[in-house]
């Protein structure tokens, strides 16, 4: 009797340590917060050399992109512990920096001999720093990302196609190089029989939830002469916002949009435009360039079938493209901050960032991608390139979130249910913005 | 057996114990084990609603914990009466309810008829019928979502079917005259059986003999229906058009799953309104008096409405 109450004692011991040495073990563990999308599969892989170096765990808190901001903001609002480092969106970092949710980083980075120098400067001003154009810097550049095109450059190169796109356009069927080239290809698609099958020209972004019709109209408006407001005197937006030039931008979405979309793309963002261009429905397809990579891999439609453009240009020659991407920042509430800061200092190596991009992963650093060989080193690498060189953001105001939901309202109404004119809706998206910023004791 | 047991609850407790409890009147006694519940309603929905209101007249944000937090009066309200797109998101709110409810209620009732009829098999069918109302809305919703797609959903092949117009141009979640029709289509879907139940029990309520003193009275089918099963069904059918009218109201799920309140805004009910302003663009002060002012018309018109179905039970 008395030995088996010893046993038993002694097993009870041996799994209350065990119990409590694994709760120490996971006490170090960091979690990282992040949309789910493929990219975020990669840094798993990456962050695996991490813990090997370090002992650190790492844990990733991976949200659908449609939840992504409500549930972050949600939990930085709320001072949540669940998250140690987080990947917000660029647009975040003025509400996050000014209320105190990430983590100021410029005495890090000084005492670590980080600098701001070494990353894409698109990248620095995007995802790092509040006020924008002032080095103050709230999170480390983690993921590059910005709005281009892919395009099916077999049926590009179909001679009886490019035959007869060449005499009713007067042109060679390619990758187009402005906006009026890329509606008049994705006409020329717009119901075609290709292999048997009806096809649509393009696939745009539309959707009303989130973020998805801001991001595409004005990944268009940008090029037609979109500013955001008056470049000598903040906030003013009337004649810049709902400028001529900005009204024939939105018409012109409009027009791409009932012209040459596939049926029922009226919601229609990230991922159902890679679904439209993996089941082969569209010829060309908008969308952020994290998606690239599993496009480039997939059996159907990648290897030599896909192609990459940049954001054409507008009529008067001006050529931007909208930026993603987002910054790593380390949360505030955490309890975990040093260790979290030791990530960062890792995830900033040059072989780390070098690993990150033939992981998926689009590297910020300029080691990286100003290295001679990364041109080639993937199908895709020059149009990123090109395309981060030419980059605009949405507002990064901490009342981006209003901002943003009056945008989606405008544009929305106008260009998929069709009520109103273009200049209309940019009146209307000026109105809104200017109460936004009343409201905000910024006008 | 129940007074046994009861007393060898008594005997189990323990004396200093059961002197308090023999202590306690009838009235306290109640108090106390209802005490609990009344706690849980204060914590979640009375203490709530109170805040709310208080939050109503604030310019308060939940997304800038750290701003000073000033007292707006009645703006909120203004601003809220005096905003075209609340006035449509309401108006539309109504045309959702109004259609539900009148189609709900002429395609419950009739169906609550027939089964009433007691024909062979009618307890399959009553069976079957009910499925709908026994799934849950997401999945409802994601399902509805793919039979509307119009290059592989099934709808837009059956109307195309029928009519004739191609399947890609039966847009029902992208046009914007269909749209608000497409909510309504499913949510009569699912909700019918629940009405049809309510009018079966109102059907199954009326006395047999009432018919029989028809019959003997040589009453047609047509008079017996009019004077006697449609009366006396009626406190039935209100009570079903009351519940889905709330329910109706505040509709959330169905709108968000299937068109996200679009195409535009064409079908933004009043609940996507509140959930934009109040968990995207954060104007917690804002929501909170549109919120109230929600409660207060819902709360106003069942009131009416209650007051209709207690004089039409009197009679």
């Amino acid at each position: 009797m008395k030995s088996s109450l010893k046993l038993a004692l002694g097993l009870t011991s041996a799994i209350t340590a065990s119990t409590a040495v694994s709760n120490v073990a996971h006490a170090e563990d960091l979690t990282l917060c992040w949309a789910a999308w493929d990219p975020a599969n990669a840094l798993v892989e990456l962050s695996k050399d991490f813990t090997k170096e370090t002992g650190i765990g790492m844990k990733f808190e991976f949200v659908p992109w449609t939840n992504y901001a409500d549930r972050f903001l949600n939990e930085l609002n709320s001072h949540g512990k669940l998250c140690d480092l987080i990947i917000g969106d660029s647009q975040w970092i003025g509400g996050a920096a000014e209320n105190g949710h990430y983590v100021k980083l410029n005495d890090f980075f000084d005492k670590e001999k980080i600098s701001m120098d070494d990353f894409v400067p698109a990248t620095v001003v995007g995802y790092s720093e509040w006020p924008k154009n002032t080095p103050n810097y709230w999170a480390l550049p983690a993921m590059g990302d910005v709005v281009g095109w892919t395009y099916r450059k077999d049926w590009f190169s179909k001679p009886e196609l490019q035959k007869e796109f060449k005499e009713k356009y007067g042109w060679d069927l390619g990758p187009p190089t402005t906006f009026d080239q890329l509606k008049q290809i994705a006409e020329f698609f717009q119901k075609r029989q290709i292999d048997g099958k009806t096809v649509y020209g393009a696939s745009i972004y539309t959707e009303r939830g989130s973020e998805g019709i801001t991001m595409g109209a004005m990944d268009v408006l940008y090029s037609y002469g979109f500013q955001y407001e008056n470049p000598k005197k903040p906030y003013e937006m009337e004649g810049f916002v709902n400028s001529d030039k900005s009204v024939k931008g939105l018409e012109f979405y409009k027009a791409l949009y009932d012209c040459c979309t596939p049926p029922g793309a009226s919601n229609s963002y990230m991922g159902e435009g890679v679904d439209a261009f993996k089941s082969g429905q569209v010829a060309m397809h908008m969308n952020f360039a994290f998606t690239w990579p599993g496009l480039q891999k997939d059996e159907n439609v990648g290897g030599d079938k896909i192609g990459y453009f940049v954001n054409p240009k507008g009529p008067d020659g001006d050529q931007f493209a909208q930026l993603g991407g987002q910054g790593i920042s380390v949360v505030s509430y955490s309890d975990k901050q040093e260790s979290a800061l030791k990530y960062i200092k890792w995830f900033a190596n040059k072989d780390v960032q070098a690993k990150w991009w033939s992981l998926g992963g689009y590297s910020c650093l300029n080691a990286v991608v100003k290295d001679p060989k990364f041109p080639a080193s993937q199908p895709y690498a020059q149009t990123f390139l090109d395309s981060m060189a030419i980059v605009k953001d949405f507002w990064a105001e901490p009342s981006y979130a209003p901002l943003l939901q009056a945008s989606q309202k405008r544009f929305h109404d106008y260009v998929v249910a069709g009520q109103g004119s273009a200049k209309d809706a940019l009146d209307g998206l000026v109105k809104d913005w200017t109460q936004v910023f009343q409201d905000d004791g910024k006008m | 057996m129940l007074n046994r047991t009861a007393e060898n609850v008594a005997r189990a407790t323990p004396e200093p114990l059961a002197r308090k409890v023999r202590g306690i009147s009838d009235k306290g006694l109640a108090w106390l084990f209802i005490s609990p519940t009344i706690l849980l309603l204060l914590a979640i929905n009375i203490f709530p609603l109170f805040w709310a209101i208080y939050l109503s007249f604030t310019n308060y944000r939940a997304n800038r914990p750290n701003e000073v937090v000033k007292n707006l009066g009645f703006a909120n309200y203004q601003r809220i009466l005096g905003d075209k797109d609340i006035w449509i998101a309401m108006q539309t709110t109504a045309h959702f309810v109004f259609w539900t409810i009148l189609l709900q209620t002429l395609i419950g009732f009739t169906l609550a008829w027939l089964i009433d009829r007691k024909f062979r098999g009618h307890a399959f069918w009553t069976t079957l019928i009910l499925v709908p109302m026994m799934l849950s809305p997401a999945v409802v919703g994601n399902f509805w979502r793919f039979l509307y797609e119009p290059q592989i959903g099934l709808f837009a092949y059956a109307i195309s079917f029928v009519t004739g117009i191609p399947p890609t141009n039966i847009q029902m979640l992208s046009n914007v005259s269909l749209a608000p029709w497409s909510i309504i289509i499913v949510d009569t879907w699912m909700w019918t059986p629940y009405v049809m139940l309510i009018c079966l029990a109102g059907l199954r309520s009326i006395p047999e003999y009432i018919y029989e003193a028809a019959e003997v009275d040589r009453a047609s089918n047509w008079r017996q229906f009019w004077s006697i099963t449609l009366p006396m069904a009626l406190p039935f059918i209100m009570l079903a058009v009351l519940f889905r009218g709330i329910e109706n109201f505040k509709m959330f799920d169905m709108v968000n799953l299937l068109t996200g309140g679009g195409p535009g805004s064409t079908t933004e009910v009043a609940s996507i309104t509140l959930k934009r302003q109040a968990f995207e663009s954060w104007r917690t002060g804002y929501s909170s008096a549109f919120a109230i002012i929600l409660f207060v018309a819902v709360f106003g018109l069942a009131n009416i409405y209650v007051k209709a179905l207690n004089k039409v039970k009197q009679r």
